[in-house]
């Protein structure tokens, strides 16, 4: 399939891709199959009972890369997609996901992503998600990513995701499950600006001995946007949990973080950061006795607080 | 060459208003100057009105004979003054790298950012991709505030309290940095400091107390005096104690 150069940017927004991808991957565009390429240790299989894939990623891959972008040009799709990753044990994989939309006119688009990821023992798993919406059209863009993980004993996964401007209304709900000696690392970059909604919605279970989870949330919230932050840890076991929420609030923009701790154990350790708050003064002044601006000060401070 | 013409400042607060700078006139234009006296004399505030970050109540500050009383921070630092804070800032995400950088004003290379912060004692390599956050101690932060004030290059660059928080194996190293600074720069070096060692290699030494001049001249004149006074002061502390 060939892709129009809006359909090309998306892909280069989303995934870095500046061509179709010489490994494994799944282009899915404006709903429907936009090509696919399978290797011997990554599968790729389309379910038959609902929309989506089945990404099998086989104990033999070591460091092998999967594409799964997802790109949305035309107006009035509400796209909803089931993609489930089955890591074998052992395995070594890095998944790029994404979702960029792209509208011109006044139609509303939507794409619901249910990923769910099946992480085996000792499996190691680096996955890159980032949402992005472009266009000029006034429709409402609205992603809605569902994550389900379970890892398995000793299995690690890295979720990094991004959503930087352009997307109206998002619902993120991430649900992990993790046996003994699993680690999960999640890194969460949001900025929102204009009336664009964003909520997050963590909710780990810390179910084996030595299990391990970080979130970090870095998020800037400008003119009237709303972010909600939840993130709930049940440390369930001899575990260790750690989430902090860091957010710039702008304008008439608002933050809602909501840190949830439950020690089921005596020998969890649980610990949440949140801290909320204006651009410091200071910050600001520091780098405009460099000589910016105020404009470029702020920009420097948010830029770098989002990279 | 600055100047400032009848500085005043008067700051309000809840217990009414307080005159901290009180019809200042000075004219700097050696080569490295040093604003001492006891704290909260008002040094720190006098060189935050040259900077511009606290407008004087009243009063006239000039550059090179322009006046820039009424120019923003911004506006001062690309004429020319630079400022390296007693307390640095933090800022997460943004790397030792970066501000040195901006400082500049342009693209260093590696190497270049790394003579700066091996200028003041740190081993670049492991810091140049640092994040200026709370990862760094207080000691670290400073010297990487002098590094990036440095690389300002400035015609007027004041530097307050540069040894507060330093310990002494850095505060050796920093005398050095500050005798190589005033050799080299071709502007001035406004340095407010209690230490002898830093005020010994000062061109003029301003002692400020009580939001005026108290005493102005070379260190021959003027050290001998504050050193019999700290003496003198310690004196007392201990027959308190006692």
């Amino acid at each position: 399939m060939a892709f129009s150069e809006i359909q090309k940017n998306l892909l280069k927004e989303v995934a870095g891709l500046e061509a179709v991808p010489n490994g494994a991957y799944n282009i899915r565009s404006n709903g429907s199959l936009g090509g696919r390429n399978t290797t011997a240790n990554i599968d790729i299989i389309t379910k038959t009972d609902k929309p989506g894939i089945d990404i099998i990623i086989k104990k033999s891959d070591k460091r092998e890369r999967v594409d799964i972008p997802v790109i949305i040009t035309e107006t009035g799709i509400k796209d909803l997609v089931y993609n489930d990753f089955y890591i074998e044990d052992g395995a070594d994989v890095l998944i790029v996901a994404g979702c960029g939309i792209h509208t011109v006119d006044h139609g509303d688009s939507s794409h619901d992503g249910i990923h769910s990821f099946h992480v085996g023992k000792n499996a190691k798993v680096l996955y890159y998600e980032k949402h992005y919406g472009g266009g000029d059209g006034n429709g409402k863009r609205t992603l809605n990513p569902t994550t389900v993980i379970e890892i398995d004993e000793g299995g690690s996964l890295t979720m990094e995701t991004a959503q930087i401007k352009g997307v109206d209304s998002s619902i993120r709900n991430t649900q992990a499950t993790l046996q003994a000696g699993a680690t999960l690392i999640i890194h969460e970059k949001i900025m929102t600006h204009g009336e664009q909604y964003a909520e997050t919605n963590f909710n780990v279970q810390l179910n084996g001995e030595d299990s391990t989870v970080h979130m970090v949330s870095r998020a800037v919230a400008k003119d009237n946007s709303v972010q909600k932050f939840n993130s709930v840890v049940d440390g369930n076991c001899k575990c260790s949990g750690r989430t902090e929420c860091d957010a710039i609030v702008m304008d008439n923009a608002k933050v809602l973080a909501l840190p949830g701790l439950n020690a089921n154990n005596v020998d969890a350790s649980l610990v949440h950061e949140a801290a909320i708050g204006k651009i410091a003064g200071e910050q600001l002044i520091k780098l405009m006795t460099l000589g910016l601006t105020e404009k470029q000060a702020e920009e420097q401070i948010i830029n770098g607080f989002l990279k | 060459m600055l100047e400032l013409r009848n500085i005043s400042f008067t700051a309000e607060n809840e217990d009414g208003k307080k005159q901290i700078i009180k019809n200042v006139s000075l004219t700097l234009n050696e080569k490295f100057i040093a604003f001492t006296g006891p704290n909260g004399g008002g040094k720190s505030t006098l060189a935050k009105i040259i900077m511009g970050i606290i407008k004087p109540t009243s009063g006239q500050i000039l550059l090179d004979g322009e006046d820039i009383t009424n120019l923003s921070i911004t506006e001062r630092a690309n004429k020319g003054l630079a400022f390296a804070f007693q307390q640095p800032v933090r800022f997460k995400g943004i790397t030792v790298s970066d501000i040195v950088n901006l400082a500049s004003g342009k693209k260093l290379t590696v190497t270049e950012v790394c003579s700066y912060l091996s200028e003041v004692g740190l081993c670049a390599r492991e810091y140049v991709n640092r994040e200026i956050n709370a990862s760094l101690s207080g000691g670290e932060l400073k010297r990487i505030e002098i590094a990036a004030t440095m690389a300002r290059g400035a015609k007027f660059t004041v530097f307050d309290e540069p040894e507060a928080g330093i310990d002494l194996w850095s505060f050796n190293s920093l005398i050095k940095v500050f005798e190589r600074l005033s050799e080299k720069t071709n502007g001035t070096l406004l340095i407010i400091s209690h230490q002898e060692r830093i005020l010994n290699i000062a061109d003029r030494i301003i002692v400020v107390a009580n939001g005026e001049i108290r005493s102005d001249g070379n260190k021959e004149n003027i050290l001998p005096g504050i050193l019999a006074n700290s003496a003198c002061q310690a004196l007392q502390e201990k027959e308190k104690v006692n």
